[in-house]
């Protein structure tokens, strides 16, 4: 570069004064960067040892193995007072997962049916829609949670007069009691099973396009994979002496026996979170929609195709590139809005981090656990996200 | 033109006037209610569950509800809400246990404030930029003296006894105005070409915005005192606005950082062509454009971080919806829990949804403007 200006200036370019270099001032503004967040951090560092000796509180993460003392509502692993601190973090872990991917799956069915509904050419079912939104988005949702698990659950009637559905299903002022599954030997084949019916449908999703393209005769994929997804495991599951049983709960005079109870704690949670999520889905589901360009439909029905297949083919994979990227970031939003558990006592993740915390004072350690799980969730999701982007976006030439 | 109408000879007579089924009334509900039989039945199930549902709630709200007296006493006979639990706690619902005579303060500062915007308005005002960066620097120290006292011979008033609306208003407040320009410098950092800059940027948004609010706030409340030297003592509510305005900055910056994106190319390099320095061309030329772009962004961020104020539950502030719901622990108000929350959701709602149909009205202004 310097050559080339002197050659064609024929003098010597004023050299800038260091200050004004912008290379050397923009290493210079790095250099002092990193020095004031070393210093910084050394600073935090020092002054949090020195408290932390002061407190006489040891750190690492030792105290995982001690006996936590506290008991926990609801736990889908093993867990008494007795158990360690870890255990009770691991069973706030999994109450976690337990409500989030429930959420999930019922905010989704919210969100797409008032999603549609607001799209309705019926009148009163868009305003409907709309109202539901509107009023569900514009109050936070730890109002909604409280109210849900004060007003509502406890206007429910007792255990002795359980709403029930199919006589398996119980709604009670105790929380919601579903059958329990019970896992017997040979549950391996099941699982065998789905994985052979996923394998098969992957396999079959890339013959049917190839042949497609190649032949231009349509094959029912989502017919078949449907067929090979149910029948499948259905299958692998009799063949090894259908290893799962349920225990039905069983209404008694005064309570029920049996079966798996779900604390109203969750219940409030679930409901809450689902039908909050479930506002914000319902929009991204009608963004997505609209953003299919009229001239799309009318293509398609041009070119003979028939409306079940025009929005089967045309409209709804161009909607899911719209839809999908907020979406999951709203399945990531429920996950992290599920921490809210701690103001009505379910026990998950930051609930029960919170009491070991306090217990323990190992607040960095605490915090650390928080730290690594829900940014490894967000990770993951945004690795998904990513790989999903790349997968559907449009390819333009 | 009338000429040209005269000259086409036209019977009204001969055409009939459109079927009575498809204008008016009847057509519109044809049309809009029941065009098809599934649609019929859509309308009906809509209707039933209107009607399970409105009924029901206006009476318990408004015909069968006590709006008078402040005594349990006044609502004995009342079937439905009993509205005088909200005008026995006002003073707490509003102010928390601010001390009442001194509330006149609060009141002064939001007439300074509603006061200060009348320049906004005022189409022939041009240095609206200026006066709103001297407002952002002049109004909180004026309000943080008139709240907290202590100066100027006001009572001083601690921290703690803030509560209620105000608290939650001035939370809302703080995050906002610290939210923006820090959202702003995260965004710019995060598209410098500095590595170290840029790395630290993206490792700041990227763990604030991939963790829970409640462990912000947790941290905030428990860790930031083991960060300081031992004897220096952080003001709770303090430490609860830093957790806040770091959560909303992390999550203004992305908002920001689209707008940044979307720019085109063509402005950088117009405004690097004009001699202008790093800070001048994004001063003048992108950011403007770039913010105005993600004003609905921006307006949706305010109202995520106005509902988020409630957390502050958890680390044992008195925000308005614990200071409305606390008084039902009141054994003269026991069972009254339904009056309390239903007057809390009214008022959030009130302010999100003003604040969602400001965003789309500046949404649609901006498009207009952009069409022409």
């Amino acid at each position: 570069m310097a050559v080339q200006r002197e050659a064609t200036t024929g003098q010597m370019p004023t050299k800038p004064a260091p200050w004004n270099d912008p290379r050397i001032r923009s290493l210079f503004i790095q250099a002092v960067t990193i020095v004031v967040i070393v210093g910084f951090i050394a600073y935090i560092a020092h002054n949090t040892a020195s408290n932390l000796a002061r407190q006489g509180i040891a750190g690492g993460f030792d105290f995982l193995n001690y006996t936590a003392g506290f008991g926990i509502s609801f736990s889908l692993i093993p867990y008494s007072e007795v158990s360690t601190y870890g255990n009770a973090l691991l069973t706030g872990l999994l109450n976690t997962f337990l409500v989030a991917i429930c959420g999930i799956v019922l905010a989704t069915i919210v969100g797409f049916v008032v999603g549609l509904a607001r799209l309705s050419s019926n009148f009163l079912v868009a305003k409907l829609a709309y109202a539901y939104v509107e009023m569900l988005r514009n109050i936070p949702l730890l109002l909604q949670l409280i109210f849900w698990y004060v007003v509502v659950l406890s206007a429910l009637p007792t255990p002795r007069e359980s709403l029930s559905f199919l006589d398996a299903f119980f709604l009670n002022n105790r929380g919601l009691t579903v059958p329990r599954p019970i896992l017997e030997d040979g549950i391996g084949f099941l699982v065998v099973g789905v994985v052979i019916a996923i394998a098969a449908v992957v396999f079959m999703t890339r013959w049917a396009k190839r042949r497609r393209d190649a032949t231009g005769q349509p094959f029912p994929t989502v017919l078949a994979s449907l067929a090979v997804l149910v029948l499948v495991p259905i299958a692998a599951f009799l063949v090894s002496g259908a290893p799962l049983e349920f225990e039905i709960p069983t209404a008694s005079r005064f309570r029920l026996d049996g079966g798996l109870n779900l604390v109203p704690e969750f219940v409030a949670l679930l409901f809450g979170l689902s039908l909050y999520t479930g506002a914000f889905i319902a929009e991204i589901v009608r963004a997505g929609i609209l953003s299919v360009g009229k001239g799309q439909v009318e293509a398609a029905s041009a070119l003979g195709l028939k409306p079940g297949q025009t929005s089967r083919l045309v409209v709804i994979p161009q909607a899911l590139r719209v839809i999908v990227p907020p979406l999951t970031s709203q399945y990531l939003n429920l996950t992290k809005n599920s921490s809210l558990a701690v103001a009505i006592g379910y026990p998950d993740l930051v609930s029960v981090g919170g009491t070991v915390l306090n217990q323990t004072g190992q607040a960095i350690e605490v915090v650390t656990i928080w730290m690594i799980v829900y940014v490894s969730l967000s990770l993951l999701t945004s690795l998904f996200m990513n790989w999903y982007n790349r997968k559907i976006a449009l390819v333009e030439r | 033109m009338a000429t040209q109408t005269e000259n086409i000879p036209f019977n009204a007579g001969d055409s009939l006037p459109p079927p009575a089924a498809t204008t008016g009334v009847v057509g519109w509900v044809r049309q809009n209610l029941f065009s098809s039989p599934f649609n019929a039945l859509l309308t009906l199930a809509a209707l039933y569950l209107l009607w399970l549902t409105v009924p029901p709630a206006l009476n318990w709200l408004i015909f069968d509800a006590t709006f008078t007296g402040d005594t349990p006493e006044a609502c004995a006979a009342t079937t439905g809400a009993c509205w005088s639990y909200v005008n026995a706690r006002a003073g707490q619902i509003f102010f928390g246990f601010y001390p009442p005579d001194e509330r006149w303060r609060i009141l002064v500062a939001l007439i300074i404030l509603v006061a200060a915007f009348v320049p906004f308005f005022v189409r022939t005002f041009e240095a609206k930029l200026s006066y709103a960066v001297g407002l952002l620097i002049v109004y909180p120290i004026i309000a943080y003296i008139l709240f907290a006292g202590g100066a100027f011979g006001l009572e001083a008033v601690p921290t703690r006894d803030w509560g209620g609306l105000f608290l939650t208003l001035v939370i809302a407040g703080v995050g906002i105005t610290a939210s923006l320009p820090l959202g702003i410098l995260l965004a710019l950092g995060r598209r410098s070409e500095m590595p170290v800059v840029r790395i630290l940027c993206v490792t700041f948004i990227e763990l604030v915005r991939g963790v829970p609010l409640i462990t912000v706030l947790f941290m905030a409340s428990v860790m930031l005192p083991l960060f300081l030297p031992p004897g220096v003592n952080f003001d709770k509510l303090l430490r609860a606005l830093v957790g806040f305005s770091l959560f909303s900055a992390a999550y203004m910056a992305e908002v920001v950082r689209g707008g940044l994106q979307a720019m085109p190319k063509g402005q950088y390099e117009a405004a690097s062509a004009l001699g202008l320095s790093y800070w001048q061309s994004m001063g003048l030329i992108i950011l403007p454009q770039a913010l105005r772009m993600v004003i609905p962004g921006i307006v949706n961020t305010f109202i995520g971080l106005f509902k988020d104020t409630t957390l502050v539950i958890i680390i044992g502030l008195f925000d308005f919806l614990n200071a409305t719901q606390s008084g039902t622990n009141d054994a003269n108000w026991i069972g009254r829990s339904m009056e309390a929350y239903a007057f809390a959701a009214m008022i959030y709602w009130v302010f999100c949804f003003a604040m969602s149909r400001y965003s789309i009205h500046l949404e649609n202004k901006l498009n207009r403007g952009r069409q022409h």
